[in-house]
């Protein structure tokens, strides 16, 4: 069965079982891997991408639910890494494995969309969903607040 | 197949015994041979071109420096090739790095205990070197001068005297053919002219990892690939007696259901049944739909309480002498000021965020692999073992990592990628899900300690005597009885820097069907809390500060062996854990006036030849822990790139964090109870504490940092929940009723 959403600025059109979750037609089908596979149950954050340009998790999200609705992943983020997010996570030499960055990265910028200047509880509550077990949550929130032009840290 | 062609025992048991003291940089596998062959061998042969082995320059002056260790996170693709580029005075930001292959006549390629930077320092200094010298040659006699005129400047060879220039680009064809510097006579750079080592730099992948390019062991994507999960038996032993896979073949997207048998020692795979398909999903939903019975084998009655309960009956016997001073027993028996107490410990998963997967293509002709591991010449092994064929014919990709922590050097997702493989004839990955992560996991072990001690009236320890019982990780690698983990499990306990005429180790082991493996840290994650809590609680009983009462019993300037392994370990310098001591107590600074409710608490330790101290700022209410800063002095020799060390160390405390507030693996019918981050929960950014790392500027050779920073955080915030409520925390993970 068809599905039709627009994936980073494109129309894209997957026919596949509409209760595939989105990240594994990101994944599998269309070999998008920036988003990530944790825990398959909206536990972990690893798999965050914005639909309609809210943060949501990808692994519990059935393809069906996205039909018609506007899809970025961090592949989308920019085309280069040039997004100011992006900036400040490498300025801050955020990443370790990196393997959860792309949900946080996610997560942080839908955050901004909406509290251009969050304060230590915003960004707490914010990014509450997403786990780094490498522990980059200090870095993160430095380059949070670093791209909010913040000086609040 | 044999077990033994996979992991010989010996080096794997001497390995591990040093793995506690942190020489695990020579984990070899060898495939057959003895170690001792292998040893003289190694020691024969002759180090490779450089200019072949690691530094590869394109005659259009590109720069690829090779990096023979697996990036997991710790930042080991770009302080290595750090080392490199030093030697060979390269315009870093030019640099390109590269994944080595796999050929074990070249590359050592297993990574772990924080061994990386500290066994390849000198050899990849010299082997800068010693592709310098061959570009300085080549440039002289281009020019036809003195090489003693010649120098290494940006990339290039600089003649001064000329002002001549020439890039390594230019240079490279002539170089190659020159004959290799001695590389025990090669001349290294004066540590006071680097530029690179010693000085911040942002970590090479760093840009593909925020831009969702970087590619993981999950993301291999090989054209006509399949995926498969494998349905294994929950219960640990327990064997695969019958299924249908009728239902799950029906599933859209299924392409094949095949059971796969058990591998037993090395690779200790659980076996089961193994759901192949076009994607991910359908394989995942093709599993839900197979119908399996098991036939749960020997540990199906083990529980968390049985294992408990084990523990408690040989608590109450003597165990084996490990290590003996003076009489501990009578110094005990006679002293006023003793302390008797017990720790414990449950099972934790490593939970590394990229579930296990491995991605296997097994043809006629040879064979690729896509894997994320910490040791991929034994995934070259097993695949070659499996398949049957030569190994020189086994590619394996060495790829990125989600997280290790000591998982990644286990070689059963390899195995079972391989089995699947040679069914399929196509390229498969079999994908783990995170309840299959969590729930075959090789856990850190089990363990119970028992600490009785005395201080004497002037202060000083008067006696030391520990008992441990655990689930040891050597136990699982030898045959039973003949296991000799307290070679191993007391890590630093058995040597600790406290001065005592009457030092006494007892060890057990108890049995258990729970694998167990490395976890961060490996012995050290629970040594490090035995020794640096009751020491605090000896501090207690003196009625000292526990800051004054460490330094006092430390003492003098010396230098203790390591006790577990006297030939390998490095001896612990007191000099130098007196100095991360007394950094951390002025960064605190300790005993500086707190807001109500706070307190402080401190530990130092000595692990994988670094020296840590750590003091942490805490307080609780509405009996939680909150801890609201973590000041950390390190000292772990010659730092190569300070913004790196201080990463780990970071990233180690919230490690630590979560074993102590979150983590617990418990088992009950055999199996563990946990299966997701639901139960076993996670720190999350609201749990992190203001973290600052002051690394000791040192000329010392560099040592271990992946994980030198997880030991003491747990003994320093549980000493400072006693200063702030005199309560203390025995038993992990930390339970509310403990902080009541």
């Amino acid at each position: 069965m068809a599905t039709t959403f627009t994936l980073n600025g494109k129309p894209t059109t997957v026919n596949v079982d509409p209760q595939m979750p989105l990240l594994w037609v990101l994944r599998d089908t269309l070999d998008l891997t920036g988003t990530k596979f944790g825990c398959g149950m909206a536990l972990c954050g690893a798999c965050t991408v914005h639909i309609n340009g809210e943060a949501a998790r990808s692994c519990i999200t059935p393809v069906s639910s996205v039909q018609g609705k506007k899809v970025t992943t961090i592949e989308g983020l920019s085309a280069d890494g040039s997004h100011p997010v992006q900036q400040a996570w490498i300025a801050e030499d955020v990443p370790q494995c990196g393997y959860c960055q792309s949900g946080q990265i996610m997560s942080a910028v839908a955050l901004l969309a909406k509290k251009p200047n969050p304060s230590d509880a915003d960004i707490d509550d914010a990014m509450s969903g997403n786990i780094c077990r490498c522990g980059t949550y200090q870095r993160i929130r430095k380059a949070i607040h670093r791209a909010a032009g913040s000086t609040n840290a | 197949m044999s077990s033994t062609s996979l992991l010989d025992r010996r080096s794997f048991l001497r390995s591990s015994a040093a793995a506690g003291t942190g020489l695990w940089l020579g984990f070899h596998l060898p495939t057959s041979n003895a170690q001792e062959n292998e040893t003289a061998a190694k020691q024969e042969k002759k180090p490779p071109n450089p200019l072949n082995a690691w530094i590869h320059v394109s005659p259009d002056n590109h720069v690829t420096l090779i990096v023979g260790k697996s990036e997991m996170g710790q930042g080991i693709m770009t302080a290595l090739p750090m080392i490199l580029a030093e030697e060979l005075s390269l315009d870093w930001k030019s640099v390109r790095i590269q994944q080595a292959p796999t050929n074990p006549a070249i590359y050592d390629l297993g990574t772990g205990g924080s061994g990386s930077v500290a066994g390849s320092y000198l050899p990849l200094r010299r082997a800068g070197a010693a592709a310098r010298e061959m570009f300085i040659s080549a440039a002289a006699e281009h020019w036809n001068v003195n090489r003693d005129t010649c120098l290494a400047r940006d990339g290039g060879i600089l003649h001064g005297a000329r002002k001549n220039f020439l890039t390594y680009g230019e240079l490279a064809d002539a170089a190659a053919k020159l004959p290799v510097p001695d590389f025990k006579t090669v001349p290294l750079k004066n540590p006071s002219d680097f530029t690179i080592v010693g000085h911040d730099t942002h970590r090479y992948e760093v840009v593909e990892k925020v831009n969702g390019a970087a590619k993981f062991g999950i993301d291999s994507r090989v054209p006509g690939m399949q995926y498969a999960v494998i349905e294994r038996c929950p219960i640990f032993g327990g064997k695969l007696k019958s299924f249908d896979a009728a239902n799950a073949k029906a599933v859209p997207g299924v392409i094949d259901v095949f059971p796969v048998d058990p591998v037993g020692s090395t690779a200790f795979t659980a076996g089961g049944v193994a759901v192949v398909a076009d994607s991910s999903w359908a394989a995942m939903q093709g599993r839900k739909a197979l119908q399996v019975s098991w036939d749960e084998g020997p540990h199906a009655s083990e529980s968390s309480g049985s294992l408990r309960q084990q523990f408690l009956a040989n608590a109450a016997q003597p165990g084996k002498v490990v290590r003996n001073d003076g009489d501990a027993d009578a110094a005990i028996s006679s002293a006023t000021k003793k302390v008797d107490v017990v720790y414990e410990f449950p099972f934790a998963a490593h939970a590394t965020m990229e579930p296990m997967n491995c991605t296997v293509h097994i043809r006629a002709d040879g064979a690729e692999a896509w894997v994320p591991t910490q040791a991929p010449q034994w995934a070259q092994d097993v695949i070659a073992g499996v398949s049957g064929l030569p190994r020189d014919s086994v590619v394996v990709h060495t790829t990125l990592m989600g997280g290790g922590f000591g998982r990644r050097y286990m070689g059963d997702f390899v195995m079972e990628a391989a089995q699947v493989a040679k069914i399929t004839h196509k390229p498969v990955m079999v994908l783990w899900t995170r309840e299959d992560d969590m729930q075959h996991d090789f856990y850190r072990p089990s363990s119970y300690h028992r600490l009785s001690g005395a201080v004497d009236a002037n202060g000083n320890l008067a006696a030391w005597k520990h008992f441990q019982t655990s689930t040891s990780i050597d136990a699982m690698w030898s045959p039973k009885g003949k296991e000799t983990p307290e070679n191993s499990e007391f890590a630093t306990a058995i040597f600790i820097p406290y001065r005592t005429p009457n030092y006494r180790i007892e060890y057990t082991v108890a049995q258990s069907g729970v694998p167990r493996a490395w976890w961060r840290s490996v012995e050290h994650s629970t040594s490090g809390f035995v020794v640096e809590s009751f020491v605090d609680e000896l501090a207690a009983a003196a009625g000292a500060d526990p800051l004054a009462f460490r330094l006092r019993l430390i003492g003098d300037d010396r230098s203790i062996p390591d006790f577990g392994n006297p030939k390998e370990g490095k001896p612990l310098v007191t000099s130098r854990l007196k100095g991360v001591l007394n950094l951390v107590a002025q960064k605190a600074p300790w005993g500086k006036p707190l807001p109500k409710g706070h307190a402080q608490g401190i530990a130092t330790y000595y692990s994988f030849e670094s020296y840590t101290a750590c003091v942490a700022e805490v307080s609780v209410e509405n009996r939680a822990i909150k801890v609201h800063r973590l000041v950390y002095a390190v000292d772990c020799g010659r730092p190569i790139n300070p913004n790196g060390v201080a990463a780990q160390v970071e990233g180690a405390a919230i490690y630590g964090l979560s074993a102590a507030l979150y983590d617990a693996i418990t088992i009950r019918g055999g199996r563990v109870e946990q299966s997701n981050f639901n139960d076993y929960a996670m720190p999350r950014i609201a749990d992190t504490p203001k973290t600052e790392v002051y690394v000791v500027p040192s000329n010392e050779e560099p040592t271990g940092i992946g994980e030198p920073g997880l030991p003491v955080v747990v003994p320093a915030i549980c000493n400072a929940v006693f200063a702030a409520t005199g309560k203390r925390l025995r038993r992990f993970p930390i339970r509310n009723e403990d902080l009541a």
